[in-house]
């Protein structure tokens, strides 16, 4: 009867966090919906509502001003989200698809160090809610009566939602626009100022679901990031634009996670499994099951065909003597530069950490732009090289060219897995899986403390002595990382790049003519995770040390932004966005106190001056009027 | 636009680059330490740090320097990864030149640089990080230690939880390295005094993310007569409120591991509890002459209370210091030499660096929790030399590989 009570209680506290999640992921999935901005900034609105609601507290005074204090927190952060869609995105809607990520990827930077310079280091625990401070007694349980009142907020704003969506203007345009943004376009609907006001609506949740938990948990910088995984979680697994549905998902994620908490530990077979443990993961893994199972998410519809606003892509060209002697004079420099920089030794360092990300960059780009999918999990095979070589390392003791030649091998062997499921979806739910699964393979790292030693990582995987030389090590990693760029490029030129770019542009043409479409893409997956997993191991034995960071989604977004910083349209773009990004990374942090604020502000000039990437805008200043001269 | 100018440009903006990267700072006559940490990561307790590392260095070059050379700082923020640090490392061995590298604060990038040392035959202190992995298992001569060790901050508390007799114990501790070692250590410590302990509830929330109310509740629901906690920051906040509002700690002894340190209890405000067992940092009330000198020394020059970061970065630095003066030089097995014995005088007063485990024997302060006023203290507190809580030098060192 007790164990019974304590279980019913625990669905209580599931509850409660239902709301906390449903009402971040609520904004994002507008957001979402109509303006299809993977917005990585929600979490930092999500962080600066319970700052702003602390602050605003403490001016208004405690008691019945406390509740005021929160909706002024709300329509403060729906004003910054207002703003920031007016003066930053509505600028970059035509750039290629997912180009906002990267615009929004600086605004987290920004606000970040923007939080830090206005509130300070220390964490700030807000006060309780004036007539909620307490408990009530439920089943002889003390259970918190601020929880009470989350636990009907939830369903409340739900069906607030619910009305403006289906019994207002407003809200039909927002479902006509979730579904054809163009048609609301022709039909005279003033787009801009419906995009301003759902982001702003958005936003403006997101601040309220901040706000919300001042009572609860206290104001960090950490909060923007903890957040927004979560909520994207909720919103793919409920099905995008399905504000129902991101409830539902709120409820099966947060009811799991009490119960996970609720088991302990438990003993099963004589082992015993520790399923609070389970807590750091479970949400991706419920969005791998039900991704695989339901590709739309639990109450979402297929996608309407996207049609983006991006112009569309060129047809890949070969590289004429202009580039091909503009690559020769970067390789034999490249070649020539320990010789060159022989009186500053930290050039060749530098420039091994850039040429792997390169690599990793161009696998990745691999995927992305020819083939078309998305993929916000590419860590994991970076990852899966990179352990793969340690750990073959210290169990076998081979040597480290032996190493080298295999750890790729493991990476290819996860995106054959990977990548089996991920082509069986596209756009944004294919990202999210192969993100979902990234997260399951970095949570076992972290947890296998005999195998992959844990959250510590593995030390001691330095290279033989012939290498130790970091010029020595410079000269293997250029020549791997040119071959790789080389073969990735060859690829995309050979009959299957061409299958791959077909599959893209158009599965039903490309079936009709005898491509098997999911194969090719499957293919595609395997080669990128190979050469992601290449550049892992020679990250791995560059820096002696491998630790969970590796295949955690911070890398894969380095990835996307180096990606996009140097334009998915260009085979370059992720040569040039790589070197740029690590290289901007390493003088930036070193420079300033506010580095990332200033590698935010950096990357949002870039953004606004080169919106299809810093070489796609090269491209086009140099072949832009040819390109209109062959056109006439 | 004309192909050439465009050209141009990027040679430019390519040599300007090259430029940028490629100037030597070095200067004549200074002693350099590089430092590397997650400033921005973790700037609760990194931002008293460097303000007390800023200190030393002051102190120290206004009384003349060491070795008739004044110090120079150099710090790098390595963004909380580990293959940002290693390539920072790098940059300060061989673009720096600096003499000696300090530095770090979580565990894993402690580790990394650990093997970095070794690989590089580089003097590397440790600050902060509390793996005991970086003395013990990770050991390697080029590495030392200041802050006292996970293991020797849970020994610390363990004469007091003893000595409370509780049978049934609940744990909850983040769930990564720092915690599964401070639960591990504590379940082999206590069952080793009270053989007859039993745990009856265990929880990991992942760091950072704990969902306080299930947590709080699954513990009580176990009914335990005390309860252990390696929890910290964000976590622990709303772990106690919660705990307050569910009265999980009404009638329960709590031992709680940094709970003490001001970082993490000063953010409690009018939540902080009382009575809990804890180890932590009493500035306000320890009164010892050089303690007194250090909290005059540190609000005079930065007009706030130092924090327990303060002391670990003020202590640091006079360690090295120390150790240059000792070896007469900033050489590596000059230095190597010197550390080992090598005694500091530091704020919790003197300190020595073990030869066998190269951990030093800082201690810590042990007490119970007050809510004073809104406000948490720590009080009934002693010092716990460092010293009483290691393993015998020769036992240590048995735990280390060969160098």
């Amino acid at each position: 009867m007790d164990a019974l009570a304590s279980f019913v209680a625990q669905l209580l506290n599931g509850l409660a966090g239902a709301s906390s999640l449903f009402l971040v992921a609520a904004g994002l999935s507008l957001i979402f919906g109509v303006t299809r901005i993977v917005n990585f900034a929600h979490g930092s609105f999500y962080m600066v509502g319970i700052y702003v609601a602390y602050s605003a507290v403490a001016w208004i005074g405690e008691g019945p001003g406390y509740w005021p204090a929160l909706l002024v927190a709300a329509v403060a952060v729906g004003i910054v989200g207002a703003l920031v869609e007016i003066l930053l995105l509505r600028r970059i809607y035509h750039a290629p698809e997912l180009f906002q990520l990267l615009a929004t990827f600086a605004l987290v930077l920004v606000i970040k160090d923007a939080a830090l310079w206005l509130w300070g280091p220390e964490e700030l625990l807000g006060p309780r809610a004036p007539g909620l401070r307490g408990s009530v007694a439920i089943l002889g349980r003390q259970f918190p009566a601020y929880d009470l009142f989350l636990i009907v907020v939830g369903p409340l704003v739900l069906g607030l939602l619910w009305l403006l969506l289906t019994r207002t203007r407003f809200g039909t345009l927002v479902r006509a626009a979730t579904q054809d943004r163009e048609m609301v376009g022709a039909l005279g609907v003033n787009q801009a100022w419906l995009f301003t006001a759902v982001f702003a609506l958005g936003a403006m949740l997101a601040g309220l679901g901040g706000a919300l938990q001042l009572p609860r948990e206290p104001a960090t910088l950490e909060l923007d990031l903890h957040t927004i995984g979560a909520a994207f979680v909720v919103v793919v697994v409920g099905g995008m634009g399905s504000i129902p549905g991101a409830y539902v998902a709120a409820l099966l994620i947060a009811e799991l996670k009490a119960i996970c908490i609720w088991l302990g530990v438990v003993e099963i077979a004589g082992v015993a499994i520790s399923f609070s443990k389970l807590t750091l993961v479970v949400e991706f893994v419920v969005m791998a099951v039900v991704l695989v199972v339901r590709p739309w998410g639990l109450l979402g519809r297929p996608q309407a065909a996207p049609r983006q606003g991006g112009a569309i892509e060129a047809p890949l060209r070969a590289p004429d003597s202009l580039a091909k002697a503009a690559t020769a004079a970067l390789v034999l420099a490249l070649v020539a530069l320990p010789a060159i920089s022989s009186q500053s030794p930290y050039v060749v360092v530098l420039a091994v950490d850039i040429l792997i990300a390169v690599l990793f960059a161009t696998s990745l780009h691999f995927i992305m732009g020819p083939a078309g999918m998305h993929s916000f999990g590419h860590a994991a095979y970076f990852g899966l090289g990179a352990y793969g070589a340690a750990i073959l390392l210290k169990a076998t003791g081979a040597p480290m060219l032996a190493v080298l030649a295999a750890a790729p091998l493991v990476a290819a062997a996860g995106a054959v897995v990977v990548g089996w499921f991920s082509v069986r979806l596209s756009g944004v739910y294919l990202a999210m899986l192969t993100l979902a699964f990234a997260q399951i393979a970095w949570a076992i790292v972290y947890q296998w403390d005999a195998f992959t030693g844990g959250s510590n990582g593995l030390t001691g995987v330095w290279p033989p002595e012939w290498l130790a030389d970091k010029r020595a090590y410079y000269a293997l990693t250029l020549a791997l990382v040119l071959a790789g760029v080389f073969v990735l490029r060859r690829i995309l030129h050979a009959p299957f790049g061409y299958a791959m770019r077909a599959a893209r542009d158009s599965v039903l043409r490309a079936d009709a003519i005898g491509i098997d479409v999911k194969r090719v893409q499957w293919v595609a997956f395997v080669i990128a995770g190979l050469f992601a997993g290449l550049a892992g191991a020679l990250f791995a034995f560059s820096k002696g040390s491998i630790s969970p960071e590796s295949l955690h989604v911070g890398k894969s977004v380095d990835g996307l932004v180096m990606v996009l910083l140097g334009g998915i349209q260009t085979l370059a773009g992720p040569v040039v966005g790589a070197a740029l990004f690590t290289w901007l990374h390493d003088t930036v942090a070193r420079s300033t106190e506010y580095w990332r604020a200033m590698l935010g502000g950096i990357i949002l000039i870039l953004v606004l001056l080169f919106p299809q990437g810093v070489a796609g805008f090269a491209r086009q200043v140099v072949y832009g009027r040819r390109d209109a001269r062959s056109e006439r | 636009m004309s192909r050439l100018p465009f050209r141009k440009l990027c040679t430019a903006a390519a040599a300007a680059a090259f430029v940028a990267i490629a100037t030597p700072a070095a200067s004549q006559g200074t002693i350099r330490i590089g430092e590397i940490n997650s400033y921005k990561a973790q700037p609760a307790f990194l931002e008293p740090y460097k303000k007390g590392m800023q200190l030393a260095v002051d102190e120290i070059n206004a009384s003349g320097g060491v070795n008739g050379k004044q110090l120079e700082l150099i710090t790098r923020d390595d963004n909380a990864n580990p293959g940002d640090a290693v390539r920072l490392a790098e940059e300060l061995v061989s673009r720096e030149k600096v003499d000696v590298l300090t530095g770090s604060f979580l565990s894993h990038i402690g580790l990394a640089l650990t093997d970095f040392a070794k690989q590089k035959k580089v003097f590397f202190l440790a600050g902060e990080p509390l793996t005991d992995k970086i003395v013990w298992q990770n050991g390697n001569r080029y590495t030392f230690r200041l802050r006292p060790s996970t293991y020797m901050q849970v020994a610390m508390l363990m004469p007091e939880t003893a000595a409370l007799k509780k049978k049934r114990w609940a744990i909850v501790y983040p769930n990564y390295e720092y915690g599964q070692s401070a639960a591990a250590t504590f379940k082999q410590l206590l069952k080793a005094a009270q053989p007859d302990v039993e745990i009856v509830a265990e929880q990991a929330p992942p760091l950072g993310k704990i969902d306080a109310g299930a947590t709080v509740q699954a513990l009580a629901a176990a009914k335990p007569d005390a309860i252990f906690s390696a929890l910290f920051g964000a976590d622990l906040s709303k772990f106690v409120r919660e705990g307050n509002t569910r009265g999980l700690f009404k009638g329960r002894e709590v031992v709680s591991l940094l709970t003490g340190e001001p970082e993490y209890l000063d953010p409690l405000k009018d939540e902080a509890p009382n009575g809990w067992l804890v180890t932590g940092y009493p500035w306000y009330a320890i009164q010892t002459p050089e303690h007194k000198a250090f909290v005059a020394a540190y609000r005079k020059a930065f007009n706030d209370h130092p924090r327990l970061g303060s002391v670990v970065g003020y202590s640091s630095i006079k360690s090295l210091a120390a150790g240059m003066k000792k070896a007469k030089s900033t050489e590596t097995e000059k230095m190597i030499a010197a550390f080992s014995g090598l005694q500091v005088d530091t704020p919790f007063g003197k300190i020595t660096y073990r030869p066998e485990d190269h951990q030093s024997t800082m201690g810590g302060y042990v007490g119970r929790t007050k809510n004073d006023g809104g406000k948490g203290v720590m009080v009934d507190f002693r010092y716990v030399d460092g010293a009483k809580v290691l393993p015998p030098g020769a036992e240590a060192k048995k735990l280390r590989p060969a160098d």
